[in-house]
């Protein structure tokens, strides 16, 4: 599994409340997750957020488990999640709603730079120069090209 | 040379494994979101009923028309797929799954966070979310992140009034609510062996209060001794010796009575400190301290005097509340002024019976103490049987009596 995009950079510990806030959750309108994606950090990022890798620091997805954040990410168009750790929740949703999630060496990311990843290959590029990542099984590359946990068992996995 | 998380999951730390799962288990409230995702998934025959259990106990007896016609859809599923159910008033999910069906050396998966508990046998046990468990149902198996191991070394044995529950309070403040966030505890030492079955099972619980994935005792001839009363034979488990990745150390003779304030479970300070403090009500029950253990210990200290505060007991299963009606534990309870509910996790969870008011106090042996977790504007404070026993005859916080 392949992807690539410019990148967006994020610290550590980002939790899933800044992902998207609690006072967007009244809803189940997808859209309006995408939208505020992020809002608290950067209220710009949303509208960047289409086609892009985002780049996080230590224990990305932290805090409260809902699984809105992975959710918002992947319906804003996040194309994938690189980041040194997770936070196991974070990381588990985000495998069940098909947005690969990336266990690498902490990465020096600038905004825009391009990013691209190979899971197959094992590795991540960030500006030209390209590190290892952590590799997951075959099962859960193959959630993740389905799109998820519930599209992998309909397809008769 | 490795940690018991990696022994049972046959992978260093950091690495994903696809495992079998030996038991998949949920209650009434998650269960119906896995029989729900199971349909999305399109799903019909599970491949090993015999590994599921289904356990009644966050909302029973059924408080509302809604809740029980999804009750009764749960039961209808369970009768139709070969599912084992435990039906209202059989316990606490986590409870009954100690009452023989886990372990040592399983892998044992919850729909509900406190499956920690169950790492008490030495078996790998976790809680996943009800779309992770529609999908272990369906499969029979599931993927892990192999966890670090921070050891908690415990040493000597507890004096006084102090319990188990008042070590899960010192080991959850010293690592804090984040401080093993993904990391297996594993509970070693020279200590470990004095602590009883019961007593490691509230260890365990308090687990995930620290963001841990697991905790677990090597099973030892503690472990044997419990399982054979449920007549199942198991061998001990000896640990190997291996890297941590971090250790901290508990002196069980140092410890003393705990409490932990609102609104979080690593706000911890000695009983001593808060004395005196109002009570509206006490709690005694749920998945870390409604076992016999407990409610003899409460029993102990309330025998023959009278509460001064509503206070509510909750059995952690009907085998315990049998026990307790056998020994006399229970009548001495009843007798002192207590209510007694039927088995289950009863108000903890805020969902019905014993609901607090606004403003309202409570002492709790649960394991949590969030904000309005017991009902809106209530208070919670967290802490032992014993100290609940000498709160609830004062009506305010009190210290427990050596007994
Ligand atoms: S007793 Fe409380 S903490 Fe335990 S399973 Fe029930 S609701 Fe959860």
């Amino acid at each position: 599994m392949q992807g690539e995009g410019p990148a967006i950079c994020l610290g550590d510990d980002v939790d899933t409340d800044q992902i998207i806030a609690g006072r967007y959750l009244r809803t189940k309108d997808r859209s309006v997750w995408a939208a505020h994606l992020l809002e608290d950090l950067d209220p710009t990022l949303a509208g960047r957020a289409r086609g892009a890798v985002i780049v996080a620091g230590r224990n990305m997805g932290c805090g409260s488990s809902r699984e809105q954040a992975v959710v918002a990410l992947r319906e804003a168009g996040v194309v994938a999640v690189v980041a040194p750790s997770f936070a196991r929740i974070f990381f588990r949703n985000a495998i069940n709603v098909g947005l690969p999630v990336i266990e690498a060496p902490v990465l020096p990311c600038t905004d825009g730079v391009h990013v691209a990843f190979d899971l197959d290959a094992r590795w991540v590029e960030v500006d030209g120069e390209r590190y290892p990542v952590r590799p997951l099984l075959e099962k859960m590359v193959a959630i993740l090209r389905a799109g998820g946990l519930v599209p992998y068992w309909r397809s008769g996995r | 040379m490795s940690t018991l998380s990696e022994q049972i999951l046959g992978a260093p730390a950091g690495e994903y494994v696809d495992r079998e799962v030996d038991l998949a288990f949920a209650h009434d409230g998650t269960g119906i979101l896995a029989r729900e995702a199971l349909r999305d998934m399109g799903v019909e025959r599970l491949p090993h009923p015999e590994r599921i259990r289904l356990i009644f106990d966050h909302i029973v007896p059924a408080n509302t028309g809604t809740t029980a016609t999804l009750q009764a859809e749960l039961r209808g599923y369970a009768r139709s797929t070969g599912i084992e159910l435990t039906d209202a008033g059989g316990g606490i999910c986590h409870q009954v799954m100690s009452e023989g069906p886990v372990r040592p050396g399983m892998v044992v998966v919850g729909a509900d966070s406190h499956s920690c508990t169950l790492g008490a046998f030495g078996a790998f046990a976790t809680g996943v979310g009800a779309t992770d468990m529609a999908a272990i149902w369906a499969s029979g198996s599931t993927w892990f992140r192999v966890p670090e191991t921070i050891a908690v070394r415990l040493s000597g044995t507890l004096t006084g009034a102090a319990e188990p529950k008042d070590v899960a309070l010192t080991y959850v403040s010293r690592l804090g609510m984040e401080g093993a966030t993904y990391r297996a505890l594993e509970f070693v030492g020279s200590g470990a062996a004095g602590i009883s079955m019961d007593g490691r099972l509230t260890l365990c619980n308090m687990a995930v209060e620290t963001g841990a994935k697991t905790g677990m005792f090597y099973a030892d001839s503690t472990t044997v001794r419990y399982l054979e009363e449920y007549g199942v034979s198991v061998e001990p488990w000896i640990p190997e010796d291996c890297r941590y990745e971090r250790e901290i150390d508990i002196d069980l003779s140092g410890i003393v009575p705990l409490v932990a304030l609102q609104h979080r479970v690593d706000n911890v300070r000695e009983v001593e400190e808060v004395a005196g403090t109002h009570l509206d009500q006490v709690f005694v029950g749920t998945c870390t301290n409604g076992r016999y253990e407990d409610l003899a210990r409460f029993a102990g200290i309330v025998r023959g005097k009278r509460v001064a505060v509503r206070t509510l007991v909750v059995p952690a299963s009907r085998a315990v509340l049998a026990r307790a009606i056998a020994t006399g534990v229970l009548a001495d309870i009843v007798d002192a002024g207590c209510m007694v509910a039927p088995p289950g996790c009863g108000p903890c969870l805020g969902a019905h019976m014993g609901v607090l008011g606004e403003g309202e106090v409570c002492l709790s042996t649960a394991n949590r103490n969030f904000k309005n977790r017991m009902g809106v504007g209530g208070e919670i404070y967290i802490a032992s049987a014993s100290t609940a026993a000498a709160s609830a005859l004062a009506g305010e916080i009190a210290v427990p009596e050596v007994a």
